[in-house]
């Protein structure tokens, strides 16, 4: 019994049918830890790019240490290190919330790097025209870097929301109830865990397949004219 | 009258290498001037300073009145962003690899600019856009990419796209050199009839010499970074005074002397 759902082990299909609802429950927690770790991927790649971009050489060459460091250690050693050591310094997060940050810290560091592929795609020449033109830098991002990046990068970030969905049950290490969380959970109680991990992988299939379909729909959905895909 | 562009002992490196060395050089106001010269004699590095595209490291310079470098400036331009913005908007630029904006239409592509920048309506920006398009012969592609267009029309696009910010000084980086021989004639024949407009200025860079003859009310030759030659060009061209200065001309000359149909003029 859990969340009020009894499960039923007459059969492995009736375990399977009465287990539905509360790992549906994980399945929530899954989707919104992946939610908040891609937005902050989104977001604080995107700031990583830019600050490595920078004229300071200290601040360049500190945010390409800090994104290779990420990029070479484990995601389960950040959660790790995120979870017990954060509150050493007062920073006391929700198992959740450490979850997710831990999930968006590390892809940060990925989407960083598309990123900056994808701004240093575009050729100096086009810079140098946009200086020329007397467009200001936050101009010559908004109508000349993005509208031809965003369609060379989406496949790319699209792949990263697949693979962090895929990752987000490390999260059940540091105690959070996602779905492998509570799979593993109903097996503790039941000692039956043959039906409740291969109902958690069999729940995956089909999300990353819908993920990777959606990416695929937003890729074809988006303006190309003109624009060399390369 | 005071000269449009006013270069000062100015001195330019790039790390131990010095490009401009006390570089001294004026131009008037409308006047046509063309800088002609070996590879690497600097004659891109003045433009590219001029469009601040590259800072200075010593010297003055003054474009329209307005210096480059602000008495308090810093970082590698002595000035800051608003300052430069200030300069830029005497001044344009044509580049020899035309630099299209390639998920542009030509309209958005020349619109752009004047919206963003100079704030312009932007019906009052297409119907301008659309005047300039006719003067260099592509209205009808207006609504094409660029990479659609020969490299002759993007080069004449890129042209309507710097005049559409009313430059006083139009600088001119080898804007045929990119081109297959016979496009060359259509793109001088826009510049040539820009060189009719009398408020303008022009600094052209090029390797098309009797075409620099043609239009040029002056012609500079450069080598290693300094002026070695300049005048009028109907007697540089015909009576170099310095050894170098004959050098490169017979050598030049000697590879163009079969006559380009390009410069013929396009209708
Ligand atoms: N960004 C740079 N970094 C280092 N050196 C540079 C840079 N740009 C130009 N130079 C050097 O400065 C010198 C002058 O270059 P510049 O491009 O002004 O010559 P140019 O007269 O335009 O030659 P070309 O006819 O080949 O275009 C050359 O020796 C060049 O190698
Ligand atoms: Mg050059």
């Amino acid at each position: 019994m859990m969340y009020g759902y009894a499960w039923d082990t007459t059969t492995p299909l009736t375990f399977a049918i009465s287990i539905l609802p509360i790992l549906g429950i994980g399945l929530l927690v899954t989707l919104k830890a992946a939610a908040v770790g891609y937005a902050i991927a989104l977001v604080l790649g995107l700031v990583l790019a830019l600050l490595r971009r920078s004229r300071f050489k200290i601040i360049s060459w500190t945010v390409a240490g800090f994104t290779e460091f990420v990029r070479d250690t484990p995601l389960l050693v950040q959660l790790f290190f995120l979870y017990y050591v954060l509150p050493d310094f007062g920073i006391v997060l929700p198992a959740f919330m450490t979850g997710a940050l831990a999930l968006g810290l590390q892809y940060s560091a990925y989407t960083s790097e598309v990123y900056r592929g994808g701004i240093d795609a575009i050729p100096r020449g086009q810079w140098e025209a946009a200086t020329a033109l007397n467009l200001t830098r936050l101009q010559t991002y908004r109508d000349i870097v993005v509208p031809q990046m965003v369609p060379r990068i989406v496949p790319s970030l699209g792949n990263y929301l697949v693979s962090m969905l895929k990752e987000t049950p490390v999260l059940s290490v540091v105690t959070v109830l996602d779905m492998l969380g509570l799979a593993n959970m109903i097996g503790e109680r039941t000692f039956e865990y043959l039906v409740p991990l291969s109902m958690v992988g069999l729940i995956f299939l089909p999300m990353t397949i819908i993920c990777s379909a959606l990416i695929y729909a937003v890729e074809r959905a988006l303006p190309k004219s003109g624009i060399p895909l390369r | 009258m005071n000269p449009i562009i006013r270069f000062e002992n100015v001195t330019k490196r790039f790390g131990a290498l010095t490009v401009l060395d006390n570089f001294n050089f004026e131009v008037g106001r409308g006047e046509k001037v063309t800088l002609i010269g070996p590879s690497g004699s600097g004659k891109s590095t003045v433009l590219r300073i001029l469009m601040t595209l590259e800072p200075f490291q010593e010297g003055h310079l003054e474009l329209d009145g307005i210096s480059y470098h602000e008495p308090n400036g810093h970082g590698p331009f002595k000035a800051s962003e608003k300052h430069l913005h200030k300069i830029r908007c005497n001044v344009g630029m044509v580049f020899q690899s035309f630099n299209l904006f390639p998920h542009m239409t030509v309209l958005r592509n020349i619109v752009e600019a004047p919206v963003a920048v100079l704030k312009m309506k932007r019906d009052e920006a297409e119907s301008r856009a659309t005047e300039l398009l006719r003067m260099v012969g592509l209205y009808d592609k207006k609504d094409h990419f660029p990479s659609q267009l020969s490299g002759g029309q993007q080069q004449r696009v890129a042209i309507a796209r710097a005049l559409a910010m009313r430059p006083r000084v139009l600088l001119f980086d080898e804007p045929t050199s990119a081109l297959d021989p016979q496009l060359v004639g259509e793109v001088l024949g826009v510049i040539r009839d820009l060189a009719q407009e009398h408020d303008l200025t022009m600094l052209l860079v090029t390797h098309e010499m009797r075409f620099a003859r043609e239009v040029s009310d002056r012609v500079c030759f450069f080598d290693k970074g300094r002026i070695v030659e300049q005048g009028d060009p109907e007697l540089l061209f015909s009576n170099p005074q310095q050894p170098r200065t004959r050098e490169f001309l017979s050598s030049i000359l000697g590879e163009q002397a079969p006559a380009r149909e390009s410069l013929q003029r396009v209708p």
